[in-house]
Order: C-alpha cells, then sequence, then structure tokens
C-alpha cells in the first residue's frame, strides 16, 4: 500500500529519486532547488537509501561527475537551477551526446541579471537544445511519479537521452500538497536496474567521449534525433503503465482537459496548468467553450499532436513563462510552427516573469481576448499580460 | 611500446549497424598515427645522453619510451612538439624534419 504525506514538490521529487535507487547523486546547492537535494542526503543520512552522494564544487562539476559516474554504467541523479543550469550547460550536451540517461530536475528560476532568484521558466528554455528530454510538471505528485518515469524513459534502448524534470521554482519546489509515495516494491516492478553495455568494462573496454570528425558527426546527431522520435512514443508509453500501476496518469506528452467541444484553448506548461484548470471550470459553468492543453513534454515536441488540432479550435492561445528576445515566447514559436497553415486565431501571453504571480483573473482575461479575436477584434500577436502601466 | 599499434587494418564503420553509439568507440585503434600533426621529430644521440629522464618526465605524449637499453621515442605518438629537444639539459636530442633523418 502506498502511503500519503503532506510534501513539497522538492520533496516529493526527492522521494522520487530515492524510488528510483540511484547509485550515485551528485548536488551543488541552488536555490529553490536546495531542499530537493537536502531531502536526498537526509535519506542518506537515516539510512533510508543506500548510494554514493558526491558533494562537488559547482554545477559544472555536478554534472561531469554524474557523467562519470553514467560512463561506468551507474544509475545518476542531481539537479539544479537558473544560474546553475546555466554553468552546467557545457556538460548538458557532453552527457546527450554520449547518450547517457542521467535524470536531473530543474527547479525552474529566473536567470540574472537582474539577480532573482524567483519561478520562471527562461534558465529551461536556453537549454532548449542541449539534446535533453524535456519534461515539465505540474504538481508535487506529478513531479514525484515523473522523476521516476524519467529513468524508465531516459534508460529504454532506443531511447537513451537524459531527461530533464522541470519544477516550477516555489510555485512548486517550496508548496506543500498531499503526496502519495509509492511502495517501493510497486516502483521496483516498473523499474527495474539500470542495465547497459554503454558504459567503460575492463573486460570490454572503450573509448569514451572520443572525438568525432566531420566524417561521422552528422551520422551520430542523425540517430539523436531518432531517439527523440522513439522518445516520444516511450513517453506515451511509459505514461500508461505506470497509470496501470498507480491509478495516475498524465497523458504522455500533452493533457487535454475539456477540450472536446472547446473553442478557445489556452496552451500551458507547468503548474500554471493548475491554475488553467480551475479558471476553465469556472468559464464553462459560465456556459464559456474553453480548454486547456497542457504540455508536458516540451522536447520531444508534441508536432504530431498540434499538427492533428490545428483546425481544431477556433483560438489558440499559449502562455508563456519565457521569451524568445528578439521573437516570441519560447513555447509560442513551437505551437505556431507546429500548426503552420492553421485557421485558428494565435496568440502569446508573456507572463510571471521573475516569479510574478498568474492570478485567475488574467487568465480569464486571456481567454476573453481569444474569444474577442474571434469575433474579430485585432489584437497584438505577442502581449506582455499584467504589466505595472499601460 | 605498451601502446595501441597504427593499425592498418582499421575499418571505419561502413553501415548503421556498425556505426559507434554515442560518442564511444573500441578501444587499441589509432587509425592515423601522430594525428597527422607531426612535421619535425626527434632524434636522440645515444651516446650523449645520460638517461636523466627529463625528456621522459615532460612529454606531453608520454611517448619516450625507456623499456630498452636506450632512450627511445614512439613515432605513432610524437607530435613533433619538440618539448624534449628543450628540456634535456645535455642538449642531445635535435628536432629533424620529417623525411630528412638518414
Amino acid at each position: 500500500m502506498s502511503k500519503k504525506a503532506f510534501l513539497s514538490a522538492n520533496e516529493a521529487a526527492a522521494y522520487g529519486v530515492k524510488l528510483s535507487k540511484p547509485h550515485v547523486v551528485s548536488a551543488y546547492p541552488i536555490t529553490p532547488q536546495t531542499t530537493l537535494v537536502e531531502k536526498i542526503a537526509d535519506f542518506l543520512a537515516n539510512g533510508e537509501a543506500d548510494f554514493k552522494y558526491m558533494m562537488v564544487e559547482s554545477e559544472h562539476s555536478a554534472m561531469a561527475s554524474a557523467l562519470g559516474a553514467s560512463l561506468m554504467g551507474a544509475r545518476t541523479f542531481t539537479a539544479s537551477s537558473s544560474q546553475g543550469l546555466l554553468y552546467m550547460c557545457e556538460m548538458l550536451s557532453y552527457v546527450s551526446g554520449s547518450r547517457n540517461p542521467i535524470v536531473m530536475v530543474d527547479a525552474n528560476r529566473s536567470i540574472a541579471t537582474p539577480w532573482n532568484i524567483f519561478g520562471d521558466q527562461r534558465d529551461a528554455m536556453a537549454m532548449r537544445d542541449s539534446g535533453w528530454i524535456m519534461l515539465f510538471v505540474e504538481s508535487g505528485q506529478e513531479a514525484l511519479d515523473t522523476v521516476i518515469q524519467a529513468y524508465k524513459i531516459a534508460e529504454d534502448p532506443e531511447v537513451m537521452t537524459p531527461v530533464m524534470v522541470n519544477i516550477d521554482g516555489f510555485t512548486l519546489t517550496h508548496t506543500y500538497d498531499m503526496v502519495e509515495i509509492p511502495e517501493q516494491e510497486e516502483v521496483d516492478s516498473f523499474l527495474p536496474p539500470y542495465n547497459t553495455t554503454n558504459k567503460m568494462d575492463m573486460k570490454n573496454p572503450k573509448t569514451l567521449c572520443q572525438s568525432v570528425g566531420p566524417d561521422f558527426h552528422t551520422e551520430g546527431r542523425y540517430l539523436q534525433q531518432k531517439a527523440f522520435e522513439a522518445a516520444k512514443r516511450k513517453i506515451v508509453s511509459v505514461n500508461d503503465e505506470y497509470a496501470k500501476l498507480t491509478g495516475r496518469s498524465y497523458g504522455g506528452l500533452i493533457e487535454e482537459y475539456r477540450c472536446d467541444d472547446a473553442e478557445v484553448v489556452l496552451v500551458a506548461t507547468g503548474s500554471v496548468a493548475g491554475t488553467v484548470r480551475a479558471v476553465v471550470d469556472e468559464m464553462r459553468e459560465a456556459g464559456k467553450k474553453v480548454g486547456l492543453i497542457k504540455l508536458r513534454s516540451f522536447r520531444p515536441f508534441p508536432k504530431e499532436y498540434f499538427e492533428s488540432v490545428k483546425d481544431k479550435f477556433k483560438a489558440i492561445g499559449v502562455i508563456d513563462k519565457s521569451i524568445s528576445f528578439g521573437y516570441d515566447g519560447t513555447v509560442f514559436s513551437e505551437v505556431k510552427s507546429a500548426m503552420y497553415g492553421s485557421s485558428a486565431k494565435m496568440a502569446n501571453y508573456i507572463v510571471g516573469l521573475g516569479g510574478r504571480d498568474i492570478p485567475k483573473k488574467m487568465l480569464e482575461d486571456m481567454y476573453n481576448k481569444l474569444f474577442g479575436m474571434v469575433s474579430g477584434k485585432n489584437e497584438a500577436e505577442v502581449q506582455f499580460l499584467g504589466m505595472r502601466w499601460e | 611500446m605498451n601502446k595501441p599499434k597504427w593499425n592498418k587494418d582499421y575499418k571505419a564503420p561502413s553501415s548503421w549497424d556498425e556505426m559507434f553509439f554515442g560518442s564511444s568507440n573500441g578501444v587499441g585503434i589509432l587509425p592515423t598515427p601522430n594525428s597527422g600533426f607531426r612535421t619535425l621529430h626527434p632524434e636522440i644521440d645515444s651516446e650523449a645522453c645520460i638517461k636523466c629522464m627529463m625528456c621522459w618526465i615532460f612529454c606531453p605524449e608520454g611517448c619516450i619510451d625507456k623499456s630498452g637499453e636506450h632512450l627511445e621515442v614512439d613515432m605513432d605518438y610524437c607530435k613533433g612538439c619538440g618539448i624534449c629537444a628543450t628540456e634535456c639539459p645535455k642538449e642531445c636530442i635535435k628536432m629533424v624534419k620529417d623525411g630528412d633523418s638518414e
């Protein structure tokens, strides 16, 4: 029987890590990730878990040592945030290029300057092309469940690609909720021990992280792209298998909420999806046909899904907690290109930067703006909402 | 020297099945000697050499072989940097253009 506990998403993710039985955890603390790696250290100190905990001198070293352990065939975990993630950046592509299935948590936080410890998704979005699978979660429960699923996805022989589980800073990492913790036996039956031939083995030695020139480089990168296609299928099948085990499903790559007869939908990533759900319910009560598309997997991006709904809705708004300066919100530009040729009106709302609150009223305004566009009103495509001054 | 020899029979992957995974490959493969770097190579005057081992310590490639009676350089790995010649206190290592030695 699983048990329930009152946990922050950081603590919930730490339980996910413990239940996945890693061999090695390496970490360097940074707000708002710190309580996650502290909780993992607690498990070790209390004798509740058994692994090597590497205290390193920087985030670059945290990922480098995680790679070293993974190259020896160890199941490995690390976590970071914001500036720490940026400092780790070089090692991210080392890990993905060498096809080592490390799982990390990014406690999403804004990036300097100006210095800001609060949540938005600019840190993760800056790492978009690092070759990592990027999943975003909506709750502490989903954080716990997704860490466990992440190992199963990452270590699949067809995938063999690292996974970054994104948890919104403070909104989730430091917010407490009831979380169901699965039994160890349940997780063991779902997640077998990591077993790979992609490792240093004295009986079958290998050159690791070799250099590859123009003659074979393209082929290797093509195989990485193919791995992401396999990951699209795997993220869905792993979610389904996990749902059978625990009764909890997150839809795989995306989750549609009340979209069946919806005219106007919002695309949301991470914790804000929870608030959007509440707004959808309220507006549905008032007879407005609104829905939510929760984007769970940003990489691989569910291109086929967005293609399939390009003429389903009258208007689509995308909520971004990041901005690619000089273009659009990061998620919006992906949705827009996947829906190329769509008849739907589209708009992008940049909100929640540097931890600014996203109240229900603001989300309701988005839906109303989209309804306005449907009835012919002209709106700027990309809008910063909730600014202090007009 | 206990290093892989230049493997002239090495065949690069010729199909997807043979393509290496990630950035790992087999060991003992030296497809190109000295990575094609070298224009000069060291020649050691064994008569003058006192075996102080300064060249052996400083060689960044670790390719000075001390297993025989005289010091020798493994030319599959020497990139011709000349550090050995610079460090030699007896000045008995000279750098010679490849192809110019007797």
